[in-house]
């Protein structure tokens, strides 16, 4: 951000000449991407109107409940449409204003927590919807603006910081709010119960019907979905917008150009804190009740690789990292889901880094034959060592295979995860043949650490995908599936 | 009086493992500018590596050397492997990125913070692990000790502060008095001038990420020793040793020594007087409050920018 001084950027050997924008130097090589029939496609789909995708977009989502009946379907597809507007909001203060606020989820918090104050039997206020989610939103909005105000003057890493206390801060005080100078002001670790349900154009919001969940809460964050979008949208192609995005490159730079840094930055927080407290009433409104240990660390990294993945910068971008993202976490939670992931991943991932060329066919047979040869060892020296496995459905395919054993000593578990590690690591520094001799025996400890390690225990294999993905992000595509290509400044 | 000197002594423990977690993240910040959000959980993953140990040199009720070596050995365990980690961290998730924009590797760090915290969580759980130093040689290091007025100061205390404060004295001169010590200043000062003059930034970096996580892994015995360990005491001790360095001017040692000291004695007191629960309140606002008055810490240089 603002260290990019002279001497800190290299310039590309094909680079384009000092003084030359790199976006203008490349618009020739971008006209020839756009040839053929893939390239022509991405013309035209560039073409469309932001508008009419929205419209499909949400059409698509608004169709979902007509052909899936399943309750747990609707609840996930929910439970996406809450990350979306959270992702959006969070791509406000990270994408459009380059600030690194890590105490996001508190904001939500404040805003789950400020609707069930107003809102509940707690103190038997019982506001109505329509006034109390806006007062929701404008307290998020100050709240963001209060805990800018000491960081305005910092540089990323002190605003880091101090957003993160601000979360640690939350949790302490809504935990032991419930003794807070003799009053019970949050319910401490209890939370707040029967929180009020959204009352609107004369009617309550109910979340069950009939034992399924309703479809009204999802159509309502749909509702919400399209205003932040368009809402959002609108302030990003507003003075504000562009002000933010040359804040975001170079704050210097922009400071010389006349632009109030301070109240650029304490704007992009509030924006951002607002949506995330818009997000807080709707969320406690569905599950009737609020708890401090969901705004926590785990939501702010969920949110956080949603808009790395998709592409911090870009609204739909972030949209795409919600909708891949929460799927893909409440699937990891099966066993059978999450094993089927797996093997395509690793399949898939194989498969790309080859390029389908005839090393592939080596690597997968030998692969295969690897496997095979260490099962029949195992089960010729000791049958235990094989028994753990189940032989029907997609297990039964791997059965033989893969090693599982029926009791895992315990030094098994550290020794394996910590070698797959350390063995994936050499992977990435050694070269030539000695890589496609490693990479045989580490695919399949991938897969013995799979089935025996980490299918073992859902609840951390989850996040330490998520956590992979974050740092895998980083280093080989930090823009992310969508993201704004960032021009560099030579 | 009495809880005075009790809370005084706590202080000085508390703080000299904050000041420990303080130095690898003024330390890495010196030399790379990053705030190595992982560094929480390098501390947490050292006390594990020092149970470990511990465990393998037949735990406390009948360890096979004497006292003072089992006690030196965990710590030089848990440096070791910590040490060993740091470097692969760096190595990994950071070294690719050390030309990327200042949000990228801050971005990367929190996810190797996150894959640490949750991969030790898949492999040894969430349940405390207990030193129990309490049954070495009979109880020798808390009945031990001296008094001040009516208080005992346990043994085990005294070796505590006395070795964090021998391996800040240790760091100072290695930083201002050997060779390796000036190659960091010198790469803290000017990344680039310092490599045009002939010094390896790489091993430079490499061997500030071995300090720091050594230092940190120590700090993890150290406070193990104290209370039961456990997964999730990385995220809060990485937060409160984060701050300790803000508070006394990131990139300062002696800064983070007095940042480290400063929010063990503001903790313990306000536990002991006001309330357990509102520490992390108080903490917050000393933390605040120098982010107004003195963004650049106790012992810090405000920051030039150049255009």
């Amino acid at each position: 951000m603002s260290d990019s001084t002279p001497h800190g950027s290299q310039i590309p050997a094909e680079g384009p000449a000092v003084g030359q924008d790199e976006w203008v130097a490349r618009h020739a090589e971008r006209r020839l991407l756009r040839q053929g029939p893939l390239g022509q496609l991405q013309e035209r789909l560039s073409r469309v109107p932001w508008w009419a995708s929205l419209v499909l977009f949400v059409a698509a989502l608004s169709l979902l409940p007509a052909v899936e009946s399943s309750g747990y379907v609707r609840r996930v597809a929910f439970d996406t449409v809450l990350y979306m507007l959270l992702a959006l909001g969070l791509n406000v203060v990270v994408g459009w204003g380059g600030l690194l606020d890590l105490g996001y989820v508190a904001f939500y918090g404040i805003g789950a927590y400020a609707y069930a104050l107003l809102d509940s039997d707690k103190f038997g206020v019982h506001f109505p919807t329509i006034v109390s989610v806006p007062l929701v939103v404008v307290i998020g909005a100050v709240v963001g603006f209060l805990l800018g105000l000491p960081s305005r003057r910092l540089t990323g890493d002190y605003l880091a910081i101090v957003t993160l206390f601000f979360l640690q801060l939350f949790q302490t005080l809504m935990t032991n709010g419930d003794s807070a100078f003799g009053h019970n002001l949050t319910g401490g670790p209890n939370g707040i119960l029967n929180v009020d349900p959204f009352h609107l154009f004369g009617h309550s919001l109910v979340v069950q019907h009939q034992g399924v969940f309703s479809v009204s809460y999802y159509y309502v964050a749909i509702a919400f979905f399209v205003l932040v979008f368009v809402a959002l949208r609108f302030v990003n192609r507003s003075r504000t917008g562009r002000a933010w995005r040359s804040l975001r490159e170079d704050p210097l730079a922009a400071e010389s150009m006349g632009m109030p840094v301070n109240w650029l930055k304490l704007m992009s927080f509030s924006f951002g804190a607002a949506t995330a407290a818009f997000t807080g009433t709707l969320f406690a409104a569905l599950n009737a009740s609020v708890f401090p240990l969901t705004f926590y660390f785990v939501l702010l990294i969920t949110v956080y690789t949603m808009v790395i993945l998709g592409g911090s910068g870009s609204q739909a971008g972030v949209v795409a990292g919600a909708l891949i993202i929460s799927p893909l976490l409440e699937m990891l939670r099966d066993t059978d889901k999450s094993r089927v992931i797996f093997y395509v991943a690793l399949v898939g991932g194989v498969a790309l880094a080859f390029r389908f060329s005839r090393l592939l066919g080596i690597v997968a047979g030998a692969t295969l034959a690897f496997g095979f040869a260490v099962h029949e060892v195992a089960r010729a020296f000791d049958h235990s060592w094989v028994a753990g496995e189940k032989a029907s459905g997609f297990p039964g395919v791997t059965a033989h295979w893969v090693v599982v054993p029926a009791k895992l000593a315990t030094w098994i578990p550290p020794t394996t995860y910590i070698g797959l590690i350390a063995a994936t690591l050499v992977l990435t520094m050694v070269r030539g043949r000695l890589r496609l001799v490693l990479l045989v025996p580490t695919l399949y400890l991938a897969a013995f650490v799979w089935e025996n390690v980490m299918l073992a225990k859902p609840e951390p294999a989850r996040f330490i995908i998520l956590g992979l993905i974050l740092i895998a992000l980083m280093i080989l595509r930090p823009n992310g599936l969508l993201g704004e290509r960032r021009v560099e400044i030579v | 009086m009495d809880t005075f000197i009790q809370l005084t002594v706590d202080a000085l423990t508390l703080g000299s493992v904050y000041a420990l977690i303080a130095l690898g993240y003024t330390l890495v910040y010196g030399v790379l500018k990053l705030l190595n959000f992982a560094h929480g959980d390098v501390f947490m993953v050292g006390s594990f590596i020092g149970y470990g140990a511990l465990q393998l040199l037949g735990g406390t009720s009948s360890p096979n050397v004497p006292t003072w070596a089992l006690l030196t050995l965990i710590t030089l365990a848990a440096m070791a492997g910590c040490a060993v980690l740091g470097v692969a961290i760096e190595r990994f998730a950071y070294r690719p990125l050390r030309d990327a924009p200042r949000i990228a590797p801050l971005i990367s760090a929190l996810g190797v913070s996150f894959f640490l915290a949750n991969s030790m969580q898949l492999l040894f759980g969430a349940t405390p692990r207990n030193y129990d130093t309490f049954s070495l040689s009979n109880g020798a290091l808390y009945f031990k000790g001296f008094d001040i007025g009516n208080v005992r100061v346990p043994l085990l205390r005294i070796i505590t502060v006395c070795a964090a404060f021998a391996l800040m004295i240790a760091l100072w001169f290695l930083v201002n008095r050997t060779r390796t010590g000036k190659a960091m200043r010198a790469t803290s000062f000017d990344r680039e001038a310092a490599a045009m003059m002939g010094i390896d930034i790489d091993r430079v970096i490499v061997f500030t990420f071995v300090l720091g996580s050594a230092l940190a892994g120590a700090a993890g015995v150290m406070f193990a020793l104290r209370v039961p360990t456990q997964v999730s005491i990385g995220f809060i001790a990485g937060l409160k040793g984060f701050t300790a360095a803000v508070i006394g001017g990131i990139g300062s040692i002696p800064g983070a020594m007095a940042g480290g000291l400063i929010l063990g004695f503001a903790e313990s007191y306000t536990q002991g007087y006001i309330s357990t629960k509102w520490s992390d309140l108080v903490v917050f606002s000393i933390l605040i409050g120098f982010m107004i008055f003195r963004p650049q810490g106790l012992l810090g240089r405000a920051d030039i920018r150049k255009v």
